[in-house]
């Protein structure tokens, strides 16, 4: 089964956007079924014994302890977001808990106590903001009637501070000690229960630094490959080289021979399609200690049968992408008619635009730990975005009930969208079964970037006609890339609704005539995706070309798209889509498609870069504006020429409107980050592929940016905003990269067509 | 397999090895110490960073049979209530996102400091170019040394 990927889903998103609040009758069902973890359904009805730790617990994300320990569950996986921090934070400060004494606890993998848990899309502030501050409102109001009713006060009068309640008389009392009465109350209902106003929030819209953030200056952070179980043994797998690829034999004497190697097993692959959730065919070398299985891999004797992708050459594919697009493809949007346009004369501007596969590359690679009992149930440890697929495709892959799972989520060290894919964690339990012991299975670098689900390459082909008064008036778009969906589908063989609604089928300005084109693929590696996905190439074509049009056109690029923007509006593209707009999963009603907010970053882009005046007096600056995720980001970025005529990126702008700021000091690291992920996209990295095989081995091969190169002033401009919070975590990288290289254009007179772009 | 005596944090510690193991599996899978991270096995990416007398080396590439008497500190070792200057300054400019490169870094930038208390901004990018942040944090690591070297 595939889980639910709102960015992908093409209809009903009521789905996903739903707000989750256990009721007390589905907690207290859910607290009869959980087997252990935090959730104290019983507490919640009966008083201990004298001098026990009575807990309340109104909802599963929020406990409190008659030791007035308030206890937060972060239900989302946190892979350097912040996410572990900004979600309970909400709940805190709607609570009006002492923030410094809150404690943190990781939710393992559960839909039906917690909700979505699938950590992606850039979604979790924005389907959870709401639902976080109704689970500390519902308690907090539990707490002041408590109080009222002790103090014989109304509750109008009272207030919660600091982990206490305050009554306006000076009155104060610790929430430990109202526990007791406050759980015989009845609660209130999460839908209706009044929320603070916006100015009495004391952490929500500023910078609260993260929950863990003394932990791994010190070394303690539990990441996946960190999980230490007695007896348990670890596994490096040889992995098809090819994908479809199958053991034909293998001689596991050598690796038997190393010592410390403890077992050789054979995992079987799902073959062709390879799918999202499955391990691939390999032989597991399983040892004692990593190093040893690493060298018993090292030994072994594996012959192959290759099958089709033998002879796949990603390069040979890219050329026959790129021709396609230069016939009629499949018209997914329609406005006016381009072809009439184009007939009309005037300037056409066509160019192409190549970007290649990318790799993840998280610094931790994939690593996963499992323990399948002797009864057949299993527990894992994992640093997975998307605990409950985990769960699912390791209950399918034992054949064993989903009940029988648990699914213990550690932090992730980077994500990205690689740890969304359960494969490692598959193979982890797996292995166990087999070794009759616990397993970590533990990915090596080169078996990261071999191994990967890819972002997709992609070809691409703009014409842009510019009628007699040099206006825009036709815009005809042709993309090609693998879909996701061919990982486990192979007949899906166009980029699907929800990869165009990435950055392309969105495309908002008034060009009178538009036409957008898809083409036929195959996917011949796992295809993935990777921080904005389809927002990548689809950003990096459409804003280049802008540039160029400006350019063509004479108009500085920031007042051309200022004028290509209509008056206020909401974008709703009737009548000329061909498939459905997925809106990242939200209703268009919610989350509308405003021109405003497109035309208030750049504005302040501008503003706060001095576009106008870095322009006229030479500095060579790149502008690029784009939505993603619902999230609306300008950029402006500078480059010039340092010692030996190496590319310096002295300076980037970012404005950033993306509603409500929940965490601000996260909104700006994730902007600071996604400037240098991008960076490593524009000027370092890519993955191809000879033979059916990766190139790529380690970092040598597969280059991302380091300090030397990367950019140095990285300034985040915060929109003030009310509207509802939508996410940061990808938004930074779609802009960036034409920014980038359309400042380059202007330091170096030559415009990129194709990514990576060498100095 | 060889019988050694490690120096770790000022302890000693005897344990039985392969010789050719990298220092890191033997930190990471038969000591416990699990500060230090994996994440090339080349020495590319410098999440294995760990100190040999004060020098910054990378783990995953250096087989335990060439430690000999040289004294080890790993992240544990450094403080392990975090109040070494340059954690102290990881902390204020809150410079993790993921964290996992984190402990790497913060080794090399001691390990900088330590025989250069005041670096240029240049100096503390040619000194850390060996050390990786996929979530690019590196901006904030570059305050943070300039912060701890006032330490110094």
């Amino acid at each position: 089964m595939m889980p639910k990927f709102p960015f992908l889903k093409n209809k009903d998103p009521k789905n996903t956007s739903k707000v989750f609040i256990p009721s007390r009758r589905d907690f207290l069902k859910i607290g009869s079924l959980a087997t252990g973890g935090l959730l104290l359904g019983v507490n919640f009805q009966c008083s201990g014994p004298r001098g026990e730790t009575i807990t309340f617990a109104p909802n599963v994300y929020l406990s409190i302890g008659s030791d007035n320990q308030v206890t937060i569950v972060a239900h989302r996986s946190e892979m350097g977001t912040g996410i572990r921090t900004s979600l309970p934070m909400i709940v805190a400060d709607e609570l009006g808990a002492d923030w410094s004494k809150v404690k943190i606890v990781q939710a393992e993998g559960d839909e039906e106590k917690y909700g979505d848990q699938n950590t992606d899309g850039s979604y979790s502030v924005r389907m959870f903001y709401e639902p976080m501050r109704r689970a500390g409102a519902t308690a907090r109001h539990m707490l002041l009637a408590a109080a009222a009713q002790k103090w014989g006060v109304e509750i109008a009068d009272c207030r919660t501070e600091n982990g206490e309640v305050v009554h306006s008389g000076g009155k104060k009392i610790k929430f430990g000690d109202l526990v007791e009465a406050a759980k015989d109350l009845d609660m209130p209902d999460a839908e209706s229960v009044a929320l603070k106003e916006f100015a009495a929030y004391k952490l929500i819209g500023r910078d609260v630094p993260i929950y863990d953030n003394l932990d791994f200056a010190t070394g303690k952070a539990v990441f996946g490959a960190d999980v230490d179980l007695p007896d348990m043994l670890v596994a490096v797998v040889k992995r098809s080289p090819v994908i479809g690829a199958k053991v034909l034999k293998y001689n596991e004497q050598k690796a038997l021979a190393v010592p410390g190697v403890n077992r050789v097993v054979k995992i079987e692959g799902a073959g062709i399609p390879p799918g999202l959730d499955k391990a691939l065919e390999g032989v597991a070398v399983i040892a004692d200690n990593t190093w040893a299985a690493i060298k018993g891999r090292d030994a072994l004797e594996i012959e192959w049968d290759l099958g089709p992708n033998e002879a796949y050459d990603s390069e040979q594919q890219l050329k026959e992408m790129l021709a396609s697009t230069s016939v009629n493809g499949q018209v997914r949007r329609e406005r006016g008619n381009f072809n009439a346009a184009r007939q009309q004369g005037g300037q056409v501007i066509e160019r192409t635009y190549l970007v290649p596969f990318y790799a993840h590359a998280t610094m931790e690679p994939p690593a996963a730990i499992a323990h399948v009992h002797g009864d057949g149930t299993c527990e894992i440890w994992a640093p997975t975005q998307h605990p409950q697929w985990a769960r699912q495709a390791v209950a399918q892959a034992l054949g064993i009930d989903y009940q029988d799972v648990k699914m213990n989520v550690t932090l992730l060290g980077g994500g990205f969208g690689r740890k969304s894919k359960p494969d490692f964690v598959v193979e982890a339990a797996l292995l166990s079964r087999a070794a009759k012991l616990p397993v970590r299975v533990q990915w090596t670098r080169d078996d990261d970037l071999h191994h990967d689900f890819y972002h997709a390459q992609s070809a691409q082909r703009i014409r842009a006609v510019l009628d007699k008064n040099g206006n825009l008036n036709g815009w005809n778009h042709h993309t090609v890339f693998p879909a996701i969906g061919a990982t486990a589908n192979a007949d899906e063989l166009h980029p699907s609704d929800g990869e165009l609604g990435l950055g392309c089928i969105d495309f908002p300005y008034e060009v009178p005539h538009i036409r957008i084109e898809t083409h036929e693929s195959k996917a011949h590696t796992r295809i993935g995706w990777l921080r904005s996905v389809s927002n990548i190439h689809h950003s990096f074509a459409i804003n280049c070309m802008l540039d160029e049009v400006a350019e063509a056109k004479g108009q500085d690029p920031v007042d051309f798209l200022l004028g290509m923007l209509s008056e206020d509006k909401d974008l709703t593209f009737d009548g000329e889509l061909k498939g459905d707009f997925g809106n990242y999963g939200e209703p268009l009603e919610a989350f509308p498609w405003n021109t405003r907010r497109l035309r208030g970053v750049i504005q302040k882009v501008a503003q706060e870069s001095n576009w106008k005046a870095a322009v006229s007096s030479g500095k060579k600056v790149g502008f690029a504006v784009h939505k993603s995720f619902l999230t609306y980001v300008a950029c402006v970025v500078e480059v010039a020429n340092g010692d030996n005529d190496q590319l310096l990126i002295p300076e980037v702008h970012y404005a950033v409107d993306c509603g409500i700021g929940v965490n601000t000091d996260r909104i700006r690291s994730q902007f600071e980050g996604g400037a240098q992920f991008a960076t490593s996209l524009v000027l370092n990295s890519a993955i191809t592929l000879k033979n059916g095989k990766v190139q790529q081995n380690n970092f040598d091969g597969y280059q991302v940016i380091r300090m030397p190169q990367s950019p140095k002033k990285i300034h985040v401009h915060l929109v003030e905003s009310m509207e509802k919070p939508t996410g940061v975590g990808e938004p930074p990288v779609p802009p960036y990269i034409p920014a980038l290289c359309n400042a380059i254009y202007k330091l170096t007179g030559e415009r990129i067509y194709r990514l990576p772009y060498k100095a | 397999m060889e019988k050694y005596t490690l120096i770790i944090n000022g302890k000693k510690e005897s344990l039985e090895a392969q010789p050719e193991m990298p220092l890191l599996w033997v930190l990471r899978d038969i000591l416990n110490l699990k500060g230090t991270k994996y994440g090339c096995g080349q020495g590319l990416c410098g999440s294995c960073t760990v100190l040999l007398d004060d020098v910054a080396i990378r783990s995953c590439a250096y087989p335990i049979s060439e430690i000999g008497d040289q004294k080890i500190t790993t992240i544990e070792g450094l403080s392990p209530e975090g109040n070494h200057p340059v954690q102290k300054a990881w902390v204020t400019h809150v410079v993790p996102q993921c964290g996992y490169c984190q402990t790497g870094q913060i080794m090399n930038a001691a390990a900088l400091l330590k025989r250069n208390s005041n670096p240029s901004e240049e100096e503390i990018e040619s000194a850390m170019a060996g050390n990786i942040c996929r979530c690019g944090t590196y901006n904030r690591i570059k305050e943070a040394i300039i912060t701890a070297s006032k330490s110094y």
